[in-house]
């Protein structure tokens, strides 16, 4: 057999070479410059927020208040950044998170007391996922259309069972969640729930068959599907993640509000898209980063509390965060195409 | 030919992309009123040769001179106010816009600077459209509604709307039925009377003698031969000027008697499978150890085989049968799981996940392998990937780099060492040394046999007939979805396939007919 040699192309001297570290490793040192500027943003607001209002800022019931606040946002920013990575986008998740606070906070729901709630807050954020799911994956429907239909009747469902009227939530075990008894070390229960969802997003993403396959579909479709994945099965899985993140989300913001009303969740579809994006996610798919989805939202919600400490209006809060999501969007560009 | 000087004249040019020189200073002439035609195999440049003379490419190098004058064609609307309009194998219509419209575009008769008189526009394509024998075709109906053949037409007429005097047709007659090429030629008559001239692109040697005025055969990026009368060339000196190479391939020797006996059961059969409208019922066994090739032109079918067998692409007859046992067809995921591995032919869009590492791309196959629950062994992936890309010898030697860093190659490997790790029994290689340069070229067909060697089933398809021929066992050869031919390897040549392929029937010389 004739073996001829040809040089190696594309050799070494081209490509920088990357050992695979172990996990902890991975986590704490390899984190990127995007991550870096990321943490770098977010420590440079710390900074200005302790200027201008120093004693209010960095009161530890104003830092707990910031860290809740971005625990709703939060959870539902995990699942929305698996739908991107993908490929996909869910317009949805703002109406889901008001139609399942509303179902699991009507008076025949909380007959049921604490489980009843959770468990419908969950299962309604997963149904809505379902409906989603089955239209993408297998009704050849596009994301965009299929989510924004969800969301238009998500909140109309929302509309019809609270008839506009916030439901008070009398359960005690709810309650109690909200109170700074149940604070562990400090932490607020739902930063808890938060981080858990965070760290387990985290995993599925960067550690398991799913996350992977959730990269390559979005990365590359059809080479996902010629290399023998079950593409339209991972879409379904993908919703059906996401929806589940806002029923949690929505259980959330009942033990936060103390009620369920239909407004919830208002603009959250934007607030995790920008969130998404700014932390590094591509919104064409095939990349995506839960550490960046979270510090996108920590910048954000930091924004708005800075902002509001300052008495500054929301439109100017507005203005800001339209500016925010162009700059990180600009800075990533130069980034990708220096690297 | 007429006394004047040409009409057109491109000499030199040269242009290269990353990796290839597809031009390499062609010359080409044409005169008012002459159909001139191009012939080359596939890769030969014609394709990037008339994307230059349309402006959609800058050449690197050469002069391009238009009546007399040097000119710059800097994008296609420049070439088009010259009057040099091209109609490209895949029409660039839009589907949603009615035909006056699509005609127009660009260029709509208009009021006050801005207001579109549609009325004129509708009138003048009806015009247009009468001229090229197609009056039953209603200027308002959406283009999107209309046949290949009428879109055709409407292209044509688009080019017409123009003051045009170089129409390049590439491959015009490809979606068109016997009595709509006979109308196509009957136009291009009609054209070059009124002084056009056509730049006419075709695989199929009839047609040329039938409307060709002069051939020029290109080769490599370089015109082999230029302005060669076309009707009274004999096939034989086109044909080998068309393939005499000067590219060196470097083929592994084949194994002095054949892996399995013949009597071997075969791990891939293939029965009667066939797709309306891509190609005819045929069969095929595969044993392993075995390499057969699927030769033929560009839309023969030979992708489509491929993908049908492999579930990507669902038959309307016949089934695959992968050790014995019959796939549900349509299904990729019965196929991977009967053990087929796809190196498909557009490898960055059909295989790679271009964001990802080596290591990622190799093991996305096999991900069951190095996970317990859904939760992956990153070392054992990594471990893995890292043995089968060394068994191919990818460079670097090191999976953790991401593959779009890798070359044409590599990347190829980094495919085949994908379905290497799943285990797979029957690999199927879709054009498998496309953008891969030539030195990388042998070792990739030295790889492929070595593989086959060991026991693996192959399938090849590849438009370059040296590269059938100088790797399979067998060779089945392929025109308009209908395999004419079926023979060793050795028995063939690559005259004998080009004729095959671009004539249809076995020319005059010894062989059997196809089953």
């Amino acid at each position: 057999m004739t073996q001829p040699v040809s040089p190696p192309r594309g050799g070494p001297d081209k490509v920088t070479p990357v050992s695979e570290p172990p996990a902890w490793r991975a986590l704490v040192f390899r984190a990127d410059v995007r991550t870096l500027s990321l943490l770098g943003v977010l420590a440079a607001l710390i900074v200005i927020g302790g200027i201008t209002k120093p004693d209010e800022f960095l009161d530890t019931r104003n830092l707990q208040l910031v860290l809740t606040q971005a625990s709703v946002i939060g959870v539902v920013t995990v699942g929305m950044t698996f739908v991107i990575t993908s490929g996909g986008i869910d317009l949805s998740v703002g109406a889901i998170v008001a139609l399942a606070s509303v179902w699991a906070t009507t008076v025949a729901t909380q007959e049921y007391g604490f489980g009843g709630i959770l468990f419908t807050a969950v299962i309604v954020g997963v149904g809505c996922g379902l409906v989603n799911g089955l239209l993408i994956a297998y009704g050849g429907m596009v994301p965009f259309i299929a989510t924004l239909a969800m969301l238009a009747s998500a909140r109309g469902l929302a509309l019809q069972i609270t008839d506009g009227s916030t439901q008070v939530v009398t359960v005690e075990g709810i309650l109690d969640l909200g109170e700074r008894d149940a604070y562990v070390l400090g932490i607020p229960p739902l930063v808890l729930v938060f981080a858990v969802v965070t760290i387990i997003g985290w995993l599925l993403l960067n550690r398991t068959t799913f996350g992977r396959r959730t990269v390559a579909v979005g990365g590359n479709a059809e080479a996902a599907r010629l290399a023998g994945i079950d593409v339209r099965r991972q879409r379904l899985y993908l919703y059906l993640l996401s929806g589940l993140c806002c029923g949690i989300a929505a259980f959330l913001l009942i033990v936060l509000s103390g009620s369920g009303q239909n407004t919830n969740g208002n603009l959250y579809e934007l607030d995790a898209i920008a969130a998404a994006i700014i932390g590094g996610t591509l919104l064409s798919g095939g990349r995506g980063t839960i550490t960046g989805s979270v510090l996108g939202v920590l910048i954000f919600t930091t924004i708005t509390n800075i902002f509001a400490l300052n008495n500054l209006q929301s439109d100017v809060q507005q203005i800001a965060k339209g500016a925010i999501i162009v700059a990180a969007v600009l800075v990533q560009r130069r980034t990708a195409s220096t690297t | 030919m007429a006394p004047e000087p040409p009409l057109l004249t491109m000499s030199g040019i040269t242009k290269s992309f990353p990796g290839v020189r597809a031009l390499d200073g062609v010359d080409l002439d044409v005169q008012a009123g002459e159909v001139h035609c191009l012939l080359g195999q596939n890769g030969a440049g014609k394709s990037t040769l008339i994307k230059v003379l349309s402006g959609a490419h800058q050449p690197d190098g050469g002069t391009i001179t238009w009546r007399g004058e040097t000119v710059v064609l800097r994008s296609p609307i420049a070439a088009m106010r010259l009057g040099i309009a091209t109609i490209y194998q895949e029409l660039d219509l839009v589907e949603g816009l009615s035909v006056a419209e699509n005609v127009h575009l660009g260029h709509e008769p208009t009021a006050a600077g801005f207001v579109v008189r549609g009325k004129a526009a509708r009138a003048s394509t009806a015009a247009l459209l009468k001229r090229l024998g197609h009056p039953e075709i209603d200027p308002a109906r959406l283009v999107g509604e209309l046949s290949a053949a009428q879109q055709q037409i409407v292209s044509m007429a688009r080019a017409l709307s123009h003051d045009v005097r170089l129409i390049v047709m590439d491959e015009p007659s490809a979606a068109l039925d016997p009595d709509e090429v006979d109308n196509l030629f009957r136009i291009v008559g009609d054209l070059t009377a009124d002084g056009v001239a056509v730049v006419y692109i075709s695989h199929r040697l009839e047609e040329i003698r039938r409307i060709g005025d002069r051939v020029t055969v290109l080769k490599d990026g370089r015109a082999v031969a230029g302005g060669l009368p076309a009707k009274s060339t004999p096939t034989r000196e086109v044909v080998a000027l068309m393939t005499g190479r000067n590219v060196e391939y470097v083929f592994p020797d084949r194994p002095p008697s054949p892996v399995s006996p013949a009597g071997a059961p075969p791990v891939l059969e293939v029965r009667g499978l066939a797709r309306e409208g891509e190609f005819e019922p045929f069969d095929l066994d595969v044993r392993p150890g075995e390499i057969v090739g699927l030769a033929g032109l560009v839309g023969s079918g030979r992708s489509e085989i491929l993908e049908t067998i492999y579930g990507a692409r669902k038959p309307t007859a016949g089934q695959v049968i992968v050790d014995g046992r019959q796939l549900r067809t349509g299904s990729v995921r019965a196929a991977v799981r009967a053990g087929l591995g796809l190196a498909p032919e557009e490898r960055k869009a059909q295989a790679l996940l271009m964001l990802e590492s080596v290591t990622r791309n190799v093991s996305v196959s096999s991900m069951s392998r190095f996970s317990r629950g859904g939760w992956i062994d990153r070392g054992a992936e990594h471990r893995a990937a890292r043995a089968a890309t060394r068994e191919l010898s990818l460079r670097p030697d090191n999976t953790s780099v991401p593959v779009r860093t890798l070359s044409g190659g590599n990347q190829q490997k980094a495919v085949l060492a994908r379905w290497l790790l799943r285990g797979c029994k029957v690999l199927l290689l879709d054009e498998p040394t496309r953008g891969v340069d030539v030195g990388a070229r042998a070792e990739l067909y030295a790889v492929v046999r070595r593989l086959a060697d060991e026991g693996l089933a192959v399938l090849l398809v590849s438009s370059e007939v040296p590269e059938v021929l100088g790797l399979a066992d067998r060779v089945l050869v392929l025109r308009e979805g209908r395999v004419v031919h079926t023979a060793p390897a050795r028995e063939l040549d690559e005259h004998r396939v080009l004729d095959l392929v671009m004539e249809g029937s076995p020319v005059a010389t010894e062989g059997s007919p196809a089953s």
